[in-house]
């Protein structure tokens, strides 16, 4: 496996007055991998992915995502990444054409580069017929898709999403993780959280925050064993369980 | 006695060009922890509103503990309690504020039913004078379901409680429902999530305003017309793909750690081995396939339609 380091942190902090939402997280992901970011409601995940993204300072620590600074460069590590969450996503009052291109341009494609790439997108999806429909008309699954896809349109580094599956059905939820598994194949890290523990089973590595600290890193597999439980289900309920801090 | 009765209810949207709920027919027991299990869109924010009275269905009858929904809206409504999808307390009054303002609502007040929602209320009671949009998710989530029973409805409608809340939450907000339930509360709730079938006494299973099914959680799994087998080995995902191009598995499915698959014709043992053997060969380490018993998920993605 290639073991290029797209994200690295070092004891990665984030205070807002006396309280600690981000605990000193240390952690690496390598270039192509799945990587689960997982941990209940408030344990900090937002705020941790928020620096991740450059859209936050930290308060302390230090972090490097995709070769750049966390504090210096985060206009380039947003030009380096691509972000998609259930709530966000897409313009549903543009044309899933005048999405794409929108995407594209302030990810600075050229529009010649947008068109060419398009085409190829609309056929794989196979939407060809819907591409002058509002997004807002679709259906809720192709609306995903098209999100996702919009997201790695650029081809970024990462891709960070924030519970991408919630509410789709089984069929489009597992369609879905066709397409996370294509990008990871092309290069493409996937930086991803979710409620579902069946998908936490398909990321290649889970951590696990309680509290805005990193309780455990490894594989599905490894956790699994290491707590003696036959699902991430139980792991992360044993785990969640022993919270001090009450939600969100 | 049913506490709630839809008889062919169909709503369309856009001047019939959505087509939300389509003939439904369902009845709720007196006392049931009945589940709507379906995805965003299959209807079942629609059917809530129609039996909250909220909204006129196209078609159709429904009640609700004896009331017709169209006539009898108002003795719905006094004796429903209803928590939205979306969180729709009032935001800029704390805690406190909001519970007190649903019981003077109806006509009570917190002491007179506080036993009711004490067990959920001591979680929040810490934060009452806080106000309810600066709550947390979890919190904002016990608030809504208190403010929900305050007037001892006859009838609870809980639309997705759980949707975007984590494991530990989930399992024991669905604690709480077991324990109203206890209390004689009929219980009429939706979830995105499959793995919260087995909470309910019964279940519907529904996709694009159709019901696809209505039994108990075992009755749906005995159901399931085929048998089923769990497969994994060292490279999932390339699994997947061979399974995919496998002429002698009908369907294969990702769940987890293992994919679930069916064989075109029974599967029998010698089918099996030569699969084995065929992926072995394609270069498959540390294959294991067995029979499992089928999660809700499996017979949810049976019945929906092609």
């Amino acid at each position: 496996m290639n073991r290029e380091i797209v994200i690295q942190t070092e004891r990665l902090s984030k205070h807002f007055g006396d309280f600690v939402a981000v605990n000193e997280i240390s952690f690496e992901v390598y270039a192509g991998e799945i990587f689960g970011f997982l941990g209940a409601n408030g344990a900090g995940k937002t705020t941790a992915m928020r620096m991740l993204c450059g859209l936050s300072i930290p308060t302390s620590g230090q972090a490097r995502i995709a070769g750049y600074d966390v504090y210096k460069n985060t206009e380039d590590i947003k030009k380096n990444i691509g972000y998609m969450s259930q709530k966000f996503s897409l313009y549903e009052d543009l044309t899933l054409e005048e999405n794409i291109r929108f995407f594209g341009g302030i990810y600075g494609m050229s529009s010649r580069q947008i068109k060419a790439k398009s085409d190829a997108l609309v056929e794989k999806l196979g939407m060809e017929n819907e591409t002058k429909k509002l997004v807002g008309a679709l259906p809720l699954g192709w609306k995903q898709k098209i999100a996702f896809s919009s997201a790695i349109f650029h081809d970024p580094k990462i891709v960070f999403l924030d519970e991408p599956t919630g509410g789709v059905d089984p069929i489009t939820r597992r369609q879905f993780w066709d397409l996370i598994y294509e990008a990871a194949d092309r290069g493409i890290t996937v930086f991803v959280t979710t409620h579902y523990m069946d998908e936490a089973e398909y990321c290649n590595r889970l951590s696990m925050m309680v509290d805005g600290a990193i309780k455990a890193l490894d594989s599905p597999a490894n956790l699994k064993e290491q707590y003696r439980a036959a699902s991430m289900d139980e792991v992360f309920y044993e785990m969640a369980r022993g919270a001090q801090r009450k939600a969100d | 006695m049913k506490d709630v009765v839809l008889e062919h209810i169909t709503k369309s949207y856009n001047k019939g060009a959505v087509r939300a709920v389509e003939d439904v027919s369902l009845e709720v027991d007196k006392g049931e922890l009945f589940g709507l299990i379906g995805p965003d869109g299959a209807g079942k924010t629609s059917i809530f509103r129609i039996l909250t009275t909220l909204l006129l269905a196209d078609s159709g009858s429904a009640a609700v503990h004896g009331f017709d929904v169209v006539k009898d809206f108002r003795a719905i409504r006094s004796r429903v309690g209803y928590m939205p999808g979306r969180f729709s307390l009032y935001q800029d009054l704390t805690v406190e504020e909001n519970l007190s303002f649903f019981a003077t609502v109806f006509n009570t007040s917190i002491q007179e039913n506080y036993d009711l929602i004490k067990d959920i209320y001591e979680h929040i009671e810490p934060f009452k004078k806080r106000r309810a949009g600066k709550l947390s998710g979890g919190m904002k989530q016990k608030l809504a379901l208190c403010c929900a029973l305050i007037h001892r409805p006859e009838v609870l409608f809980l639309d997705e409680p759980t949707t975007g809340v984590d494991a530990v939450s989930r399992k024991e907000f669905w604690g709480m429902l077991r324990r109203l339930k206890e209390q004689g509360i009929t219980i009429l709730v939706s979830t995105p999530y499959m793995d919260e079938a087995t909470l309910c006494e019964r279940i519907a299973l529904i996709q694009n305003g159709r019901i696809m099914s209505v039994e108990t959680p075992d009755n749906i799994i005995a159901s399931y017309p085929h048998a089923l087998y769990a497969i994994r080995s060292e490279n999932m995902n390339a699994l997947l793909h061979d399974l995919r191009r496998a002429g002698e598995v009908a369907s294969s499915h990702s769940f987890g750690d293992h994919h679930h698959i069916t064989f075109r014709a029974g599967g029998e043992e010698a089918v099996q081995q030569n699969l084995l053997q065929r992926l072995r060969e394609a270069g498959h380490r540390e294959l294991s396939l067995q029979p499992i018993r089928p999660t809700i998920e499996d017979c949810f993605i049976q019945q929906m339609p092609a």
